[in-house]
């Protein structure tokens, strides 16, 4: 590569200069409007700032909103419907993903036009995607009881979304609906980049598809699957607008995850310091998820080399 | 790499076994054969129905919910109530449609206020991917050529912001917006919108960068083109098709958004669809039909966006994400 002579050297041309122009505008709002309100959130979290008593606002009580709410058998609840969310959703839309996928990669009459339909529930507005389920599942008209009803299966119409345990779950099946997709596409994508030759080898070689299956493919998706796994937990911690829409965090808190918690505690008691400290409760679990699964691909890179 | 070297040996590998299958077949005599090959076609036979029966189902399963809302949203009242259930409406009802689009007169409704926040949804959409697409392009560009002090520190900072729960944000970013007396506008939820989603235009954007080459840069440098300008010449132009990508997914994204919206807005001026969706139960009660109209109305930019151009979505999502 031939040498640019350096003599006339611009403002333009030094790196140093060139790369803070170009990162100022995103520098701008990621440390406006994330950093600087993370830390301010941190703050918070720090003072009692209870709005319904701003006699008391901003003073200053250290840990004792953490330790409220570690002492809270509220935050328990909730803490515990989180993981029971995050699991279940995770564990099925990365079985549901690899299945699908592994559909999706055979050769068949109208691959394309299926692969294209894959992505309308991911398209969704997560409040669409609520009110249909809601719909769906509606004790007095929903589409579930017509059918159920028409196929034999109940004899009347339930209140699905009543009962604290159905309605849990339904929320779950009406998030991994709609997230399931994504999985779908990335691991599609990664099998897609596994050589034809080695299945037909390994066909000659007289594997069914099942040890075709457990030998070849599944080790060549584990990036990705951890990738997905990963992403997946994030995005289920996060979970707040379905819940919103479809339960509010019912029937008797059966859906009252720990994002609705810190809303109610924070917008409907306006407990903004206890709110702050649970938000950040939440942050530090899914930072030190990430944290883990930074380690461990560290960890497999240097098994590898 | 061990791909390149494993492929020839496979492709030989299976060359010679085939032949040496075919050679055996020959020695078998006209009925063995028959038998054989037949075993095989059935059994292939049964793989392909099972394959075209999961096919469906999953087509029935993304299709048939969504399809459901939009029969529902077409159909009268004395339909969907029906005991058992009309799964096709005996009379199409466009009432709610007409409603939303056409009323102009008479007092406020709950459809025609549907047009209030579809226009606000689609100015803070369209305003936050442009703003993200420019700052995320030129952060990126930064990134991938550039080499400055604090680069992989501030990188690893950009990536983490993307897995922090909008809950620790939207406190602060409540308090911040409420002293700049930006509660209830359009901007606020702008910038809120573009807080996340930029660190994800920067990281897509980068594995793009990534993948032009660097001599066609060295090349217009050369040839007199200042390094800015090379970002506007030859970087942009050739990665327009992951520019697209990211433009949709910001749009969609930002389109989707409830939470910050929520929390961020109070009255028509600046509520957007999905705010205005979640009150609707509230303000039609049991109006089922109006409720799946509604829906349906708010759904339809990102649908369509997602149908028209699922190519370059799924580009967007596994171009990143997988390379990492």
């Amino acid at each position: 590569m031939s040498q640019i002579p350096r003599t006339h050297t611009s403002l333009m041309e030094r790196s140093g200069v060139l790369a803070l122009i170009l990162l100022l505008p995103s520098a701008i709002i990621i440390f406006g409007l994330l950093i600087a309100p993370m830390c301010s959130s941190l703050m918070i979290s720090l003072t009692k700032m209870d709005l319904l008593n701003p006699l008391t606002s901003r003073e200053f009580i250290g840990l004792s909103n953490y330790i409220e709410a570690f002492q809270n058998p509220l935050f328990w609840a909730a803490f515990g419907k989180t993981w029971y969310f995050a699991l279940f959703t995770v564990l099925i839309e990365t079985g549901l993903g690899i299945g699908v996928a592994l559909i999706l990669n055979q050769d068949f009459r109208g691959r394309s036009f299926v692969r294209g339909l894959i992505i309308l529930p991911w398209a969704l507005p997560y409040v669409v995607n609520g009110i249909m389920w809601k719909w769906i599942f509606d004790a007095n008209y929903g589409a579930f009881n017509g059918l159920l009803s028409q196929i034999g299966l109940i004899k009347s119409y339930q209140i699905w979304l009543g009962n604290p345990v159905a309605a849990f779950h339904i929320v779950i099946f009406a998030n991994i609906w709609k997230e399931t997709p994504v999985a779908v596409l990335l691991i599609l994508a990664a099998l897609q980049s596994v050589p034809k030759e080695l299945y037909e080898a390994a066909r000659v070689d007289g594997a069914t598809g099942l040890q075709c299956l457990r030998k070849i493919v599944l080790p060549m998706l584990k990036p990705v699957i951890m990738v997905v796994m990963i992403l997946k937990t994030i995005w289920a911690l996060k979970e707040f607008d379905l819940i919103y829409v479809m339960t509010k965090g019912g029937p008797a808190d059966a859906t009252n995850v720990l994002t609705y918690y810190i809303y109610q505690n924070t917008f409907k008691f306006l407990k903004f310091g206890y709110g702050s400290a649970l938000a950040y409760i939440l942050t530090l679990a899914a930072v030190g998820l990430v944290m883990l699964y930074i380690k461990n691909l560290l960890k497999e890179q240097e098994l590898e080399s | 790499m061990n791909h390149d070297l494993g492929k020839k040996a496979t492709l030989e590998g299976v060359k010679y076994v085939r032949n040496f299958i075919n050679n055996d077949n020959r020695n078998f005599t006209g009925l063995q054969k028959s038998f054989r090959s037949d075993q095989i076609s059935k059994k292939k036979k049964l793989g392909r129905v099972l394959l075209y029966i999961a096919v469906v189902l999953i087509c029935v399963t993304i299709l048939a919910p969504y399809t459901w809302l939009i029969i529902s949203s077409l159909s009268y009242r004395v339909d969907l109530t029906a005991i058992p259930l009309h799964w096709i409406p005996q009379k199409i009802n466009l009432e709610n449609y007409r409603e939303i689009f056409f009323s102009s007169t008479g007092a406020s409704s709950p459809n025609r206020d549907l047009r209030y926040g579809f226009l606000n949804s689609l100015i803070i959409a369209v305003s936050s991917t442009l703003i993200c697409l420019f700052a995320g392009t030129l952060a990126a560009y930064a990134f991938t050529r550039l080499n400055f002090k604090g680069k992989k520190p501030l990188y690893l900072l950009i990536l983490i912001t993307q897995f922090l729960p909008l809950a620790v944000l939207i406190i602060p970013l409540y308090v911040i917006m409420k002293n700049l007396g930006l509660l209830n506008t359009r901007l606020a939820l702008i910038l809120a919108d573009c807080s996340f989603i930029l660190p994800m235009m920067i990281w897509l954007m980068r594995s793009y960068f990534m993948s032009v080459p660097k001599d066609l840069e060295e090349v217009a440098r050369i040839d007199g083109c200042s390094r800015f300008g090379t970002i506007f010449r030859i970087i942009i132009p050739l990665s327009t098709p992951g520019l697209t990508a990211c433009g949709i997914f910001a749009f969609i994204i930002a389109w989707n958004e409830f939470f910050t919206a929520f929390i961020l807005s109070s009255t028509l001026k600046s509520k957007t669809i999905s705010v205005l969706l979640s009150e609707f139960s509230s303000k039609v009660g049991i109006d089922y039909v109006a409720m799946a109209s509604a829906g349906v109305i708010a759904s339809l930019p990102p649908v369509i966006m997602a149908l028209v151009f699922q190519r370059y979505i799924v580009q967007g999502l596994t171009g990143g994400a997988v390379k990492g």
